[in-house]
């Protein structure tokens, strides 16, 4: 991808520009002055070990945490907004275990994604139909099938791709996925890999990840965080022979990073 | 029949119940019942109208407001205060004032000598009150417990108030003895079943207001937040104002239940608006379904009804067997008996799939 070689900011590329963010819980710094640059176009991904601090940049850029610092994205600092309006400026996010409605049907989790672009008054309304941004969103997540169903019946790996489909609905030009594929089959984490793929040319996709196996398949760029801090960027490759990188995996090879492949198959009952 | 005309049947379905309500109500009821009884069911009816608020405020919004009886004593006490000045005649002053104070009145009630500034107070008081009240709870992030607790205790302040203001509101006695109702004498038993009809026609008008809430987008992100609150900021939402909405609809809701409430029981007092009346209007609404259509209004009217014969049958155990119904309900129908039908379904497929 060429996309790879532009400078942040240049023309129509879309980004998200993180600067010296650190969140400090009473005095502990579960992130400490990461820097940041998030290109449209690429999937990055971010790996470490567990209490390096992922979750909580996360946290911290869509407005769950307070952080010191800069997150800039179109002119705005996110650290200074609330939450919702984060999300209506575009950045949109998945949590560990997916929280999709359980009680509403697969087509009205989509379609209440899409309420960021109606008015007051149409929100009062019945929705009449199938709006065409949901049900490409449907097709695009493959979820077709199961429109009518509730949300609450769905398989694990389905209700995280029904949560990248509210994001795709809600129109986020950045997606923050913590975790996408934890406790996906092979075949599903395939799935879920070239979905992201698909998706990614116009969005700014961020994905925090322990599985190697999957980092390695789909990742354009990879951040390690230790400790808060960011260890190491660049390419696959790059990361796996870093020895940093490969010291805070206590000396491991990098393939035995813990919640790799194991329980891979506990989940392949799916529907 | 094709999946189309199916669904069709299952959104329109609620509109059938409403008709069929209405029928009973404004045709068979006023045929069958004695006027006594009539007036008794039009009570019944204006808690309806309030339990169909905690429906979508509680069943839907997941919001236990355990003191609506405030809303019901500001749209109760406005119309009482209009109904005493008519009563008084023009330049009078209600009698109570004459009788615990040295006959003046105080201003605010000079304004409720207008019917129409009573109308518009019935609808804003509840909806000024509530804003301001559902905004600095929900912009705070209170919830479960604790909202229930705080408006539980601002009914308990409000009925408080109330009785300690005998020269103002008639104290513990409340406001009584209205001879009209907008130029139309109480004492007419045609007039009587007038106001009836009007209280029947505005809880079908509620009813019809929360069918199109329910089907509306903003039914279903008000679900949403019921049941995944933080999950609604990250589709671009402030719950604090999905909820606000639902908490206001349902504060004015209680307040023309209460407005009508006056007129119908000849009374309004502390009793009627404190934290007690409030559980009776959140009984009726867990017993009937908090999260169904029908369900609150249905279990307010039973609840009414029982309220009713169980104290003539047994005058001094009845609030026990009032109080083991609901018992029983919540352990065995946590949804309410209007769960019934599904779970027997439910257990019908069951077994013909075993």
């Amino acid at each position: 991808m060429s996309t790879h070689t532009h400078a942040p900011g240049k023309r129509s590329l879309d980004y998200l520009e993180i600067r010296d963010l650190t969140v400090d819980f009473d005095g502990f710094k579960a992130v400490k002055g990461v820097d940041l640059t998030l290109l449209q176009g690429r999937l990055h991904f971010l790996i470490g070990p567990n209490g390096a601090g992922k979750t909580t940049l996360v946290d911290a850029v869509t407005g769950l945490v307070q952080g010191t610092g800069l997150a800039s994205y179109g002119n705005q600092n996110l650290l200074t907004m609330k939450s919702h309006r984060i999300v209506r400026a575009g950045i949109g996010r998945t949590f560990q275990t997916a929280t999709v409605f359980e009680e509403l049907l697969v087509l009205q989790n989509l379609d209440i994604a899409g309420g960021v672009h109606r008015s007051a008054w149409g929100m009062l309304l019945a929705r009449r139909g199938v709006p065409t941004y949901v049900e490409e969103a449907l097709a695009t997540i493959g979820l077709t099938a199961l429109r009518d169903k509730p949300a609450g019946t769905l398989a694990h790996g389905q209700k995280q791709w029904l949560e990248i489909g509210m994001l795709l609905v809600q129109d986020a030009k950045v997606m923050l996925l913590d975790e996408p594929v934890a406790g996906m089959s092979a075949e599903e984490r395939e799935q879920t890999g070239e979905l992201l793929q698909r998706i990614g040319h116009e969005r700014t996709i961020v994905v925090i990840e322990h599985d190697m196996e999957f980092v390695r398949s789909f990742a354009d760029l990879v951040t390690v965080m230790h400790a808060g801090t960011v260890l190491a960027e660049g390419s696959i490759a790059e990361i796996q022979a870093d020895p940093r990188v490969q010291e805070v995996y206590l000396g491991h090879q990098v393939e035995a990073v813990p919640g790799d492949t194991g329980d891979a198959d506990q989940r392949s009952d799916h529907a | 029949m094709s999946p189309k005309t199916l669904s069709l049947l299952r959104t329109f379905a609620p509109l059938l119940g409403i008709a069929a309500l209405a029928v009973v109500m404004l045709v068979v009821a006023p045929a069958v019942l004695s006027p006594f009884r009539l007036n008794s069911l039009g009570k019944y009816t204006c808690w309806a109208i309030a339990a169909v608020g905690i429906g979508l405020a509680w069943g839907r919004g997941g919001m236990l407001v355990l003191g609506q009886g405030v809303f019901f004593g500001l749209g109760g006490y406005s119309m009482a205060m209009h109904l005493k000045l008519e009563a008084a005649g023009p330049d009078g002053v209600p009698d109570f004032m004459l009788l615990y104070g040295d006959g003046t009145m105080p201003a605010f009630w000079e304004p409720f000598r207008s019917g129409p500034f009573t109308i518009f107070a019935i609808l804003a008081l509840p909806a000024i009150a509530a804003t301001v009240l559902g905004w600095a709870i929900f912009k705070r992030r209170v919830k479960g417990a604790y909202f229930a607790i705080l408006t539980q205790a601002m009914a308990v302040v409000f009925a408080t108030l109330l009785v300690a203001t005998i020269q103002e509101t008639g104290g513990f006695n409340g406001l009584n003895q209205f001879t009209q109702f907008f130029g139309y004498n109480l004492y007419d038993p045609v007039n009587k079943q007038m106001v009836y009809s009007i209280t029947v026609v505005l809880l079908i008008v509620c009813l019809l207001i929360v069918w199109q809430l329910y089907r509306s987008r903003f039914g279903e992100l008000l679900v949403a937040t019921r049941d995944a609150e933080e999950r609604v900021r990250f589709l671009g939402h402030d719950p604090a104002n999905i909820k606000l909405v639902a908490f206001v609809v349902a504060a004015m809701m209680a307040s023309v239940g209460g407005a009508m409430f006056a007129p119908i029981a000849g009374i309004i007092s502390p009793s009627d608006v404190d934290a007690t009346a409030s559980i009776f209007l959140i009984a009726g609404v867990a017993l009937g379904g908090r999260a169904l259509f029908l369900g609150p209004a249905l279990g307010a009217l039973t609840v009414g009804y029982g309220r009713t014969s169980l104290s003539e049958a047994f005058p001094n155990q009845w609030t026990y067997f009032l109080g083991a119904m609901f018992i029983v309900v919540i352990l065995l129908l946590p949804r309410g008996v209007g769960d019934l039908p599904r779970l027997v379904r439910s257990a019908l497929d069951r077994r013909t799939s075993a």
